[in-house]
């Protein structure tokens, strides 16, 4: 269970978040949608601690997450980046099995390589990308390592920053598919930020919609197309015109 | 706004001076602490020697032997005026080992590997791969930094010694070639002039430039911007940084050394 007590965040002037409430169940799938540039990515980064909120409170597991063990709370989690970030300077199976060659969870090189490049199946690619190195790889096929890298150590809970951004339709099907089976058989808690109206619906339990640095709406992924409320509306439909401005 | 309280701006300037120096010395701390502290990084740090030794030899040893020809045809010119012509080796060696060897070599390592390392830390840091470390339970600072500084403190002073020691034989090159002088004798007279403090405060100081300058790139690159525009900053900002503090260290050094 992670919890989210009116968390605030800002950049100089900007303020991005402004008390966010929100609480993802244990073993459930939490999709963020909201508009780009509003915070979704920082509030992800908030609960890891990559951000340091000003204000609020965040626990898991009702234990406030800036105390405590450090590499213990990390062990738990895998993330998987908007821009992927991967790290170009080692090959793609060295990066999906980064965590199992050093730390608390390493084991022999042969044995890590074999798990990299069965998550590396997984997201559908082929064990002879294994040896290349990120920056020979396509915008997607990045996206799809730094998926892997993600689910590499089957940590209990993982974040998705728009997991399906760039990938064509069919791989984005088949992403999807993969999230939602890492949630129902490793029964993994999920957060995933996403823009694509199909993913939320493959992925979501439930759905929380962030705008002006709150959370506009929450509920269960059934409730979406009656949510009665002007700004889910107007997102899901993609229409330009409603409650939320858009500049042109 | 200086025009109307000059004080009150340089009460501003010397506190935001003396924040940056509090900074960078908690960094350098944190940085010490995880070089004694496992996990060790050995492929970080034999990476990091490739890069800031092996690699900077070409560059170094260039520099080193056309100053130190440089010097040679100077000190003989110089010398002629009250026919002292025969300090050329003396003075090549001294100039050197205690001088330009550790500080041609600290700003070939500022213009060489600070910037690297502070373009590569920031590119990382923009792309989001520092945040992609933590999560993956590994410490920027012991996996990027402690490897680098480390090697730094280590490496440089090997290559202040292959500085020195291809500036004297630039000197005794040009000496021997074009200014008359006796081979042998010109080595003889370099070697028997030269003490243990010089060679000492020579590698003495290619240790703390090495420090310094590997420092300056991570420090610049791990506090870098965003955007392309962050990384370009942080490089720049890195190799200014360096480069004076390694002259104001050098002054500093030889001081400490040579004006008892
Ligand atoms: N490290 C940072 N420094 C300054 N501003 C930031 C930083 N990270 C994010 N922001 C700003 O916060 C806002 C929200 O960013 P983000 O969470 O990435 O949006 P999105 O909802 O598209 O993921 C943006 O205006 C962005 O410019
Ligand atoms: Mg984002």
């Amino acid at each position: 269970m992670i919890e989210l007590i009116s968390v605030e965040k800002a950049f100089g002037d900007n303020h991005v978040l402004r008390g966010v409430n929100l609480s993802i169940p244990k073993g459930t799938s939490m999709v963020i949608i909201g508009g780009s540039g509003t915070g979704k990515s920082v509030l992800l980064k908030s609960v890891l601690g990559l951000v340091r909120p000003d204000a609020g409170v965040i626990t898991l597991d009702g234990k406030d997450v800036t105390t405590g063990d450090r590499d213990a709370f990390l062990a738990r989690f895998g993330m998987l980046f908007q821009g992927g970030a991967l790290f170009d300077s080692l090959t793609v199976w060295q990066n999906v099995a980064f965590r199992l060659l050093r730390g608390s969870l390493k084991r022999p090189v042969a044995e890590a390589r074999e798990i990299a490049i069965e998550k590396l199946r997984r997201v559908g690619l082929k064990p002879d990308v294994a040896d290349r190195f990120p920056a020979e790889l396509s915008g997607g096929m990045q996206k799809r390592v730094g998926l892997a890298r993600a689910i590499a150590a089957e940590p209990e809970i993982i974040f998705f920053d728009e997991p399906t951004t760039g990938l064509d339709p069919i791989m984005a099907g088949v992403i999807n598919e993969l999230i939602r089976e890492i949630v129902d058989e490793m029964g993994a808690t999920a957060m995933t930020i996403t823009h694509d109206m199909t993913s939320v619906r493959a992925i979501a339990d439930h759905v929380a919609m962030l705008h002006d640095g709150v959370i506009q709406w929450t509920g269960p992924v059934r409730d979406l197309d009656q949510s009665g409320d002007p700004f889910v509306d107007q997102f899901i439909s993609g229409r330009a015109t409603g409650p939320i401005e858009s500049v042109r | 706004m200086i025009l109307l309280s000059p004080l009150g701006a340089l009460g501003r300037a010397t506190l935001q001076t003396l924040a940056a120096i509090g900074r960078v010395a908690l960094f350098a701390f944190q940085a010490i602490g995880h070089m004694v502290r496992p996990p060790f990084y050995g492929r970080e740090f034999a990476l990091a020697l490739l890069n800031i030794g092996w690699l900077s030899l070409p560059v170094v040893g260039l520099t080193a032997i056309f100053t130190g020809g440089a010097l040679a045809l100077q000190i003989y010119a110089g010398g002629a005026r009250f026919n002292a012509e025969a300090v050329v080796p003396q003075i090549v060696a001294i100039g050197m080992v205690r001088e330009l060897g550790p500080v041609l070599v600290g700003l070939m390592i500022a213009a060489r590997v600070t910037s690297s390392i502070a373009a590569e830390i920031a590119t990382m840091k923009v792309t989001e791969q520092i945040d992609a470390l933590v999560t993956l339970s590994t410490n920027p600072m012991k996996y990027l930094v402690a490897p680098r500084v480390l090697a730094g403190l280590i490496v440089v002073p090997l290559l202040v010694a292959v500085g020195d020691v291809i500036g004297i034989f630039g000197g005794w090159v040009v000496a021997t070639g074009s200014l008359g002088f006796n081979p042998a004798t010109y080595l003889k007279n370099t070697v028997d002039f030269l003490e243990l403090l010089d060679i000492v405060s020579s590698l003495t100081k290619g240790c703390i430039f090495g420090g310094i300058a590997a420092l300056m790139g991570c420090y610049f690159g791990m506090n870098s911007g965003r955007g392309a525009q962050g990384v370009g900053k942080a490089t720049k900002g890195s190799v200014e940084a360096a480069a004076v503090l390694i002259l104001a260290a050098n002054f500093l050094l030889t001081g400490a050394f040579f004006s008892l």
